[in-house]
């Protein structure tokens, strides 16, 4: 079964965000990491760069494919994971915690209810 | 594993894609359907097996196929390490029989046939007209009059109706087509003696590098074949498809107490490519030569007239247009995979063939075909991922060498 933590918030692309810390960091969730297995390389987004919600914003590489990984809201990108470019293993064994990808200041925290609870994602991935 | 596409998918997709029939994955004889009409993918006699066994299936030649059961780098590590069975059903068989057999394979195969001895095999190629590649595949002389060809999956068609149009009626050959009744693992990996072992009892010998044991048993002939894929010790055992599935978990069973596990086409890839072993459709095609893909080893221009040998022969001559070299990339850089463009000296000069993230280097390595002038070893390619450029050095094949014991 998969870790679906109850305090993040979630796409349906499978990146969760934690809407509790200011600002948010985001990553891909337990059930995404499994799917992909064996990440080999993070392409991080530039600190800096404003997103929109949905944007692609980085790609992560599995041995299989290449994977967009989107925005779950608006705002700046203000801190990329710098610890996943050595070891792109930790987005799959410690993915909502070591395996951050980057933190993002939301321009607009109501977006964050746009997004799923544990309990949606949960059903979504079931 | 294909075709990946040189962009990248989200993730989603990628979770779904199991259950999807992707068009650009169905073999180019199936292109002339609708789009709307893809063909139904087939599905091997072990198909509910690995379901059961948690693989993820995707498409592959036309075929529904295990990508993986646990992940590709544990996968790839339990054959370099142990052991690992591998489910290659969808691979076609023909036989090939009768008095002029040896002769008729020895005008349309690369490789010279006579050299074989019953039970010996060789890797070679089928050739158009031009000397392009049909397929690769490997020819095992069974007895003095009897041959036994496995073909690649996505090709069976297309070498089945190349070798009708060579066929003349005074040849007294006879042709078999056994791909739909017969299935086939791969067992492959430093403890596969063991495992052989195991499953058909000490007394049964194992068939050693390029050999081949037909053997008769209550549910018909088995063929032990001495080849793999990998790089490894190992052999590929066809069978009739109704016994397949009591082999698989037998096998599975060997595996496991082997240290080992079952293994998917995810594997079966970048153990292939860490050989530099050409997969077919990325690495050959009917627009290039043996010679450029570098297989001239397995080409005898002095064996007597087959199909394509003219053009070779005119190509050795006029000098070869490109070549296909192995690169690693040099940096940290996301793998290169298929249809990435490549760049010399500034210019992009071709595209990714096969490329992956070799799990036993830790690097990403591929092929591709180059103008001789950038294939020498040493030569700086880059490789353009997602519009930014990454180096990769030209480097000599295998990528991966067994560390000496």
């Amino acid at each position: 079964m998969s870790n679906v933590p109850e305090q993040l918030r979630y796409r349906d692309s499978h990146e969760w965000i934690d809407p509790t810390q200011s600002p948010s960091p985001a990553g891909i969730t337990d059930h995404a990491q499994a799917e992909l297995t064996d990440v080999v390389f993070v392409d991080p987004p530039k600190v800096g760069t404003q997103v929109s919600a949905g944007q692609q914003v980085c790609v992560i590489e599995s041995v299989k494919a290449a994977s967009d990984i989107y925005a779950p809201v608006a705002g700046e990108i203000v801190a990329i994971n710098e610890a996943l470019t050595g070891d792109p293993g930790l987005l799959n064994r410690d993915p909502y915690s070591g395996g951050w990808i980057f933190k993002i200041n939301p321009s607009n925290p109501a977006e964050f209810e746009a997004l799923m609870d544990a309990a949606a994602y949960g059903k979504h991935i079931a | 594993m294909e075709r990946i596409r040189g962009a990248a998918n989200d993730i989603a997709s990628l979770i779904f894609a199991q259950n999807a029939v992707r068009i650009d994955k169905v073999p180019a004889l199936h292109n002339m359907r609708a789009v709307s009409d893809p063909a139904p993918l087939r599905r091997t006699p072990l198909h509910a097996v690995h379901v059961e066994m948690g693989a993820r299936m995707v498409p592959f030649a036309g075929w529904d196929m295990p990508v993986q059961y646990t992940g590709i780098v544990d996968e790839h590590k339990a054959v370099r390490q142990s052991v690992g069975v591998f489910d290659i059903s969808h691979m076609g068989q023909f036989i090939v029989s009768g008095p002029g057999a040896e002769a008729f394979l020895n005008r349309v195969l690369t490789n010279n046939i006579t050299k074989l001895q019953p039970g010996q095999g060789q890797y070679t190629l089928l050739l158009n007209g031009l000397g392009g590649v049909i397929d690769d595949l490997i020819a095992y002389r069974t007895s003095e009059r009897e041959f036994y060809l496995v073909v690649n999956a996505s090709r069976i068609d297309a070498d089945w109706a190349h070798l009708e149009t060579q066929l003349n009626k005074d040849d007294q050959v006879m042709m078999a087509n056994a791909s739909d009744f017969t299935a086939g693992l791969a067992i492959q990996g430093p403890k596969a003696r063991e495992v052989a072992a195991a499953v058909f009892g000490n007394g049964t010998s194992f068939p050693e590098h390029n050999t081949i044991l037909v053997t008769m048993t209550d549910n018909g002939p088995m063929w032990l074949c001495g080849t793999g894929y990998t790089g490894e010790e190992g052999f590929e055992f066809f069978m009739p498809m109704e016994s397949a599935e009591g082999w698989f978990r037998k096998i599975v069973d060997a595996v496991k107490a082997a240290g080992g596990m079952p293994c998917g086409l995810g594997a079966r890839d970048t153990l292939r490519l860490e050989m530099g072993y050409p997969l077919n459709g990325n690495d050959l095609s009917e627009g290039r030569t043996p010679l450029q893909a570098g297989l001239g080893f397995f080409v005898d221009l002095d064996k007597g007239d087959f199909t394509g040998r003219e053009a070779l022969v005119a190509q050795k001559a006029a000098g070869l247009p490109d070549k296909l070299a192995a690169f690693r990339m040099t940096g940290a850089a996301p793998p290169p995979r298929p249809h990435y463009p490549v760049a010399f000296d500034g210019l992009i000069i071709g595209e990714v063939c096969s490329g992956t993230q070799s799990p036993s280097l830790g690097a990403g390595i591929g092929m591709a075909y180059v103008p001789l002038s950038a294939a020498t070893i040493g030569s700086t390619l880059e490789i353009e991922i997602r519009g930014r450029r990454f180096p990769a050095e030209v480097v000599k094949k295998p990528f991966y060498r067994k560390p000496a014991v």
